[in-house]
């Protein structure tokens, strides 16, 4: 393996591990703060349980979350210096207050996780809140980050040279709003989705029902809103897109050759030497449409852009298409989701109802690994868009793919063991958790 | 603002030394700890550090995003030159972080705690070694960013007698700093005696590797004793952490107040440091051919240092009430009002 492939094939590894450690750290805090609220409200002892069950495993997922992203944070410069040299003081806006987010996450957990009848019951519900909170902001600042990359800002490239730097303007980019939004609602309707999906195969197994239906509830509730909320969302990244990567547009719409009323494209396995879509249903003004708000509207195609800046067509395509065919997968099941809570009670406990969100557990994490296959991957031959070439950015130093494999197998290992712990902590809750009524609460006891 | 920023980042690297280190510390105590008295320890260092450790890691954190915000080619030239030593340090970050959560998490206790255990210890010893590597490495001046050949760019930099030894001599203070807090979390009177040998028998290795240290250097050529002695800001904090030793030792045995002696062992590793880096100011990375990259001269733009300079004021306003209330609130988690730690017995 080159070492070039080697080094943005670590890069991709990374950032695609980490972000399902990061969705899980943004979204699950909301999730136990409304269990905690509950318990603190009704004192029903399940929500208690619920959410301590839940931070159990939020424990897990964030240290898991913040190795890979101090790992992330060293990487950039060990993968990528040329790129960090330049983008360091230009993009480090979002950084520098991520970091007081992270703390400040940091610090909540703490209290949190450690604070259970320690503090007062509502001092420690906002702990809580705070980790939410301060996990949502971290988010949204490093979107910004990515945002900057695709929609450089604040600065002027002259022969070469990057002058006038701002970074307050390089922080609020064209691509930041559209692309926080998007990734924001795909962190809750992916660890909804998710979380829903698991207590659903409990709750099919008939296993603890007090407490698996408590738990599904709300993990459905925040996913299905979500996921009602991001085919809007997807929509608006489009056509920001369109606008500002029109190149990206092209590759992941695999649409070759520039037209008006262009049609969109779906499935279809993309022939980049002959230029055209194999396979694919098309229907006609569509993208034209989607991408721009009207059907007569000339869609700019790839052969508009020079061939070295062209990005590759056939991963973003495909991922791209896998990406809207999970959102609308999604889509119909929050809209069955609202309907049974509307009209049909009795859907809420039927097998078929739970087997959808089963069936769905993946489909979030999957949509999301997608979308920023279809961002970076689209983006390419760009680091910085227009301005650094991926390839003038990447570390002289030889043998990259030795680091490769060896994370490889490292986050192989770990996310094996993830799995393993939950799986365990999973199988533990009807021996810690199930109490029959009227018995006091246990306190599990040490081994 | 160039004062601020440059502040923060060696305030940052400082306190990850101190917390982090005590934190590594606890890993490199429980390897020292017989199989007998094991458990205690790990269950003392774990209601110790268990709610503040992350918090105590943040440090690194900001210390690197100041580093490639704020001194972008300093990030650039230790990411290229160091790679190797960086990519075994962040090894053992992964793995320590992760099994020192595991660990405690793991719903069941079985077998598995040993791989645990294992992993948690070992990692504690690797981790510090390799950021004592660095920090021997940026002084050394050994990096050298036009080197021909593979061994000289990316190997030589970092592979000396030099950094080894502050490596060895990090992974000695990170176990000092451990134990001394830890006796301030002992429950018993008989624990409390045996963190208070432990801690006398740190000292003494941490000496024994400070003296390896200055073998090194003159091994290698280096003048580390002017480095220190050569000023007087040098000479008074090696003064300053002599006395402040003698004072932690006359108090261990009688006074039992908690602060004390982890104040005075975080003051003693603080001057030790200083005197060190005072004769480098404002050098960071000394390099291969003479020159340096230094701080003042590596800087951002004005605006770029503008901004972290208030972001990182703002936040500290945020951040140090939040984190002096819980390293209160977590003071003696051990005794006895605390929350029984969960997990279950499974045979
Ligand atoms: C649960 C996850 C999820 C779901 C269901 C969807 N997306 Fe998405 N999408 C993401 C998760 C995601 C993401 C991983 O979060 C990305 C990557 C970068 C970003 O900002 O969001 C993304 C990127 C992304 C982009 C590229 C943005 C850019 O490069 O700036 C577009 C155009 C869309 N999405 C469009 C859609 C549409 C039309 C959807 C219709 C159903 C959709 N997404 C569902
Ligand atoms: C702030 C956030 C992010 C930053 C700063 C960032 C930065 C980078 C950099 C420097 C590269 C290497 C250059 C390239 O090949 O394009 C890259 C590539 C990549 N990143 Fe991102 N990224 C971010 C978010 C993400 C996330 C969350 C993912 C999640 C999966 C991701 C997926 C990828 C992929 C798949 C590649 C490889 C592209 C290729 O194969 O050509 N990125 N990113
Ligand atoms: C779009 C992509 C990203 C998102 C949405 C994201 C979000 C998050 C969130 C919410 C956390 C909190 C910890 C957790 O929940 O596990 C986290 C942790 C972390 N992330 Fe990311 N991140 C992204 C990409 C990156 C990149 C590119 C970097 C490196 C430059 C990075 C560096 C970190 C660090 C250092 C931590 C640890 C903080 C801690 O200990 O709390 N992240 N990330």
């Amino acid at each position: 393996m080159d070492d070039f492939l080697a080094a943005r094939s670590q890069m991709a590894l990374s950032l695609g591990f980490h972000i399902i450690f990061s969705c899980i750290g943004m979204v699950m805090p909301f999730f136990m703060a409304v269990a905690h609220y509950y318990w603190l409200r009704t004192q029903d002892v399940t929500y208690k349980n619920v959410t301590r069950a839940w931070s159990k495993g939020v424990a897990i997922f964030f240290a898991t979350g913040a190795v890979s992203g101090t790992v992330l944070s060293f990487e950039l410069g060990l993968l990528w210096p040329k790129f960090m040299e330049h983008a360091g003081p230009i993009f480090g806006m979002p950084f520098s207050l991520e970091g007081t987010a992270f703390f400040i996450e940091a610090i909540a957990l703490g209290f949190f996780l450690y604070g259970w009848d320690r503090f007062n019951p509502w001092f420690h519900w906002f702990t809580g809140v705070v980790v939410g909170v301060s996990g949502l902001a971290s988010g949204i600042l490093v979107v910004a980050a990515n945002a900057w990359m695709n929609s450089p800002a604040g600065f002027d490239y002259v022969n070469g040279q990057y002058l006038n730097i701002d970074p307050i303007a390089a922080m609020f980019n064209d691509a930041w709003l559209s692309q926080a939004l998007h990734m924001t609602l795909a962190a809750f309707a992916a660890t909804g989705f998710a979380v829903a999906g698991v207590h659903a195969l409990m709750l099919r197994r008939g296993r603890n029902l007090a407490f698996h239906t408590r738990a599904f509830r709300i993990a459905a509730a925040f996913g299905a809103v979500a996921a009602l909320l991001q085919p809007l969302s997807g929509d608006f990244s489009a056509k920001d897109v369109a606008r500002r990567q029109p190149a990206k547009l092209a590759a992941m719409e695999a649409h070759f050759h520039t037209e008006k009323s262009a049609s969109l494209v779906l499935g279809g396995l993309p022939n980049e030497d002959k230029q055209r879509v194999d396979y694919a249903l098309k229907i006609p003004g569509m993208l034209s449409f989607l991408a721009h708000g009207n059907f007569e509207q000339e869609v700019t195609g790839l052969d508009r852009i020079a061939p070295e800046n062209r990005p590759p067509v056939v991963v973003p395509h495909i991922a791209f298409q896998l990406m809207v065919g999970l959102g609308t997968l999604m889509m119909g099941i929050a809209a069955v989701y609202f309907l049974a809570l509307w009209r049909k009670k009795q859907w809420l406990t039927s097998r078929w109802l739970l087997g959808l969100f089963v069936a769905a557990t993946p489909a979030g994490f999957i949509a999301v690994e997608a979308g920023w296959t279809v961002t970076e991957v689209g983006r390419q031959p760009w680091i910085i868009n227009g301005v650094m070439r991926t390839a003038d950015a990447v570390t002289p130093m030889p043998g990259i793919a030795y680091s490769f494999y060896l994370f490889t197998a490292v986050y192989l290992s770990l996310s094996l063991v993830v799995i393993f712990l939950l799986y365990r902590q999973i199988r533990m809750v009807p021996e810690l958790y199930d109490v029959p009524a009227g018995t006091p609460e246990p306190e599990p006891a040490h081994a | 603002m160039d004062y601020v920023v440059i502040t923060f980042l060696y305030l940052a690297i400082l306190l990850y030394l101190l917390l982090g280190g005590a934190d590594f510390g606890a890993g490199i105590i429980e390897l020292f700890t017989s199989r007998k008295n094991r458990r205690v320890t790990h269950e003392t260092l774990y209601q110790a550090i268990g709610p503040i450790w992350e918090a105590n890691h943040m440090w690194l954190i900001i210390a690197i995003v100041i580093l490639f915000v704020g001194f972008p080619r300093v990030y650039s030239v230790m990411s290229v030159s160091l790679h190797i030593p960086l990519l075994l340090l962040l090894l053992g970050i992964i793995a320590r972080g992760t099994a020192f959560v595991f660990r405690h998490y793991d719903a069941v206790h079985d077998r598995m705690q040993g791989i645990y255990a294992t992993i948690f210890v070992y990692s504690s010893l690797v981790t510090p070694l390799f950021i004592g590597i660095l920090a021997g490495s940026a002084l050394a001046g050994y990096v050298d960013p036009a080197a021909p050949d593979f061994l000289s760019a990316y190997v030589w930099s970092w592979m000396h007698w030099f950094g080894v030894a502050v490596g060895v001599f990090t992974v000695a203070l990170c176990g000092y700093l451990a134990s001394v807090y830890t006796i301030g979390e002992a429950t018993t009177e008989a624990d409390r005696q045996r963190f208070i040998r432990k801690t006398r028998l740190l000292t003494i290795m941490a000496f024994a590797a400070g003296a390896l240290v200055f073998v090194a250097a003159y091994y290698e050529g280096l003048p580390l004793l002017t480095w220190i002695f050569g000023n007087p800001v040098g000479i008074a904090a090696i003064g300053l952490a002599t006395i402040s030793l003698g004072l932690l030792w006359y108090v261990l045995g009688r006074d039992s107040r908690t602060w004390l002696p982890r104040v005075l062992a975080g003051f003693q590793v603080t001057m030790i440091l200083l005197a060190v880096g005072y004769a480098h100011f404002p050098d960071f990375i000394r390099l291969r051919n003479g020159e340096h990259l230094s701080l003042f001269e590596q800087l951002a733009p004005a605006k770029t240092i503008a901004a972290l300079g208030w972001a990182l004021l703002l936040g500290s306003l945020f951040i140090l009430p939040a984190l002096g209330y819980l390293y209160y609130s977590f003071q003696h988690v051990s005794r006895p009002q605390s929350a029984a730690p969960e997990a279950a017995p499974v045979p």
